[in-house]
């Protein structure tokens, strides 16, 4: 019946019973994200929430193939495995990394480079719950300015935001796109749309955490909602070098009713000690990145 | 018994369940008024919202809609996002607020 509601594809490749936390927002984007790949795919995985929702030895809650690769690997990796397809002429199956936002932005990043300067015919997807959660919620270069983390303890962390999507269309590769957990119809499409096209693809997923953001788990889907609209995260593609904004951050465009950030950031434990100084700097940080999101759609 | 790769260490086969009875982790029970429920009133497929939102994937699209509670983690999202309030989340047994 949702096949016809949401255009989406019923088979459930994610079992339950797994050990993501109650109301992971990695959870559901991950869901979505394997209902669009289905079964021809495989998959390689740095240390993350991620393979630890994937189980312990001897069992698994995802039925997809998997390696688990080491760290600073991943895009690496990716390449060896499309060698070892290569080699057995196997070309009807897609090969998907999915990393941290410390998997993707920092320790990840060197192996991604390389592998997107190859042209390697893979999907990187990384999620961004904006730290190292499964470690304990140290601060990454994805965690925004003014947030607590387990290493940003007192004073919160200092620097905005790593514009890691930035970083990738810099490599020139023919499919990039921004997805949140909040819009799990728009993440699929995006997901459908990157399997078909070849070369590398990036995916980042913007996926909230109610442990390390501290707040409610039933509030995922809500706090996603509103990090889109007060444009903290926006939604877009980037396909062959033109670019489009997409789904609620299209209408907000269209609108030009983007909330204040102060919406989204009021109701996360994380941001109880921002300054408003930094609630300014986070505005202008926002708004400088709109005008140009807004800029890009309109040529 | 599949045959034994050499090639292969360590491998591991899907479960349901990897994390056992994850429906322990709840303190409150989603609980279901169907009256109020969209596609049960109206007999036919519509909403479906607590499917789409449920990270779990632990509620059918069905009519009735069902939710697995032997691993539903108590998350509240389907309640939250319910557009007729037709889920309520209700204390488990010797948990309160
Ligand atoms: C080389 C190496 N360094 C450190 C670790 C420890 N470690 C495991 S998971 C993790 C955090 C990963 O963070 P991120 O990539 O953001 O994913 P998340 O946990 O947030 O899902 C760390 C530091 C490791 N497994 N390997
Ligand atoms: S720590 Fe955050 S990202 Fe990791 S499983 Fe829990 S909710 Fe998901
Ligand atoms: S979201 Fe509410 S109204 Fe819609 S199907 Fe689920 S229970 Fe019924
Ligand atoms: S409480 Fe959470 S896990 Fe349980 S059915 Fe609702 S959305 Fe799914």
């Amino acid at each position: 019946m949702p096949e016809s509601l949401f255009k989406v594809n019923i088979e459930e490749y994610m079992l339950p019973g797994n050990r993501a936390c109650s109301g992971c927002g990695l959870s559901l984007a991950y869901r979505y994200a394997l209902k669009a790949l289905r079964k021809n795919t495989i998959l390689t995985i740095p240390a993350s929430c991620l393979t630890v929702l994937h189980g312990l030895y001897p069992t698994t809650s995802v039925v997809i193939p998997c390696l688990n690769c080491a760290f600073a690997s991943t895009g690496a990796s990716a390449s060896g495995i499309l060698a070892g397809l290569k080699a057995l002429n196997r070309q009807d199956i897609t090969v998907v990394a999915f990393a941290g936002d410390g998997g993707t932005f920092d320790i990840g990043i060197q192996s991604l480079s390389g592998a997107a300067e190859r042209e390697t015919d893979f999907i990187f997807v990384c999620y961004d719950n904006e730290g190292y959660m499964n470690t304990g919620t140290q601060r990454s270069s994805a965690t925004p300015i003014g947030a607590l983390t387990t290493t940003t303890p007192f004073l919160t962390k200092q620097e905005h935001k790593k514009d890691m999507l930035k970083i990738m269309e810099a490599h020139d590769i023919p499919y990039l796109a921004s997805v949140s957990s909040s819009y799990p119809v728009d993440l699929y499409d995006k997901f459908v749309k990157a399997k078909r096209i070849k070369g590398t693809r990036y995916i980042q997923i913007s996926a909230p955490c109610p442990p390390g953001w501290v707040y409610p788990p039933r509030d995922t889907v809500k706090i996603g909602r509103l990090a889109v609209e007060t444009g903290m995260v926006v939604l877009f593609e980037i396909e062959d070098g033109k670019f489009q904004l997409t789904g609620r951050s299209k209408t907000l465009a269209q609108r030009g009713n983007k909330l204040p950030v102060i919406a989204y950031i009021e109701r996360q434990g994380r941001f109880s000690k921002i300054s408003a100084e930094q609630v300014a700097q986070l505005q202008n940080w926002v708004d400088t990145r709109w005008e140009e999101y807004l800029r890009r759609a309109s040529t | 018994m599949t045959k034994k790769d050499d090639n292969i260490s360590a491998m591991c086969r899907p479960a349901i369940g990897e994390a056992g009875k994850t429906g322990d982790w709840r303190d409150k029970r989603p609980t279901i008024d169907h009256n109020k429920c969209i596609p049960f009133i109206k007999k036919k497929p519509a909403c479906f919202l607590c499917w789409l939102y449920c990270p779990d994937g632990v509620i059918t699209a069905t009519i009735p809609i069902s939710i697995d509670l032997d691993y539903c983690k108590g998350c509240g999202i389907c309640a939250e996002e319910c557009p007729a309030k037709a889920i309520a989340m209700i204390n488990e047994e010797g948990k309160d607020d």
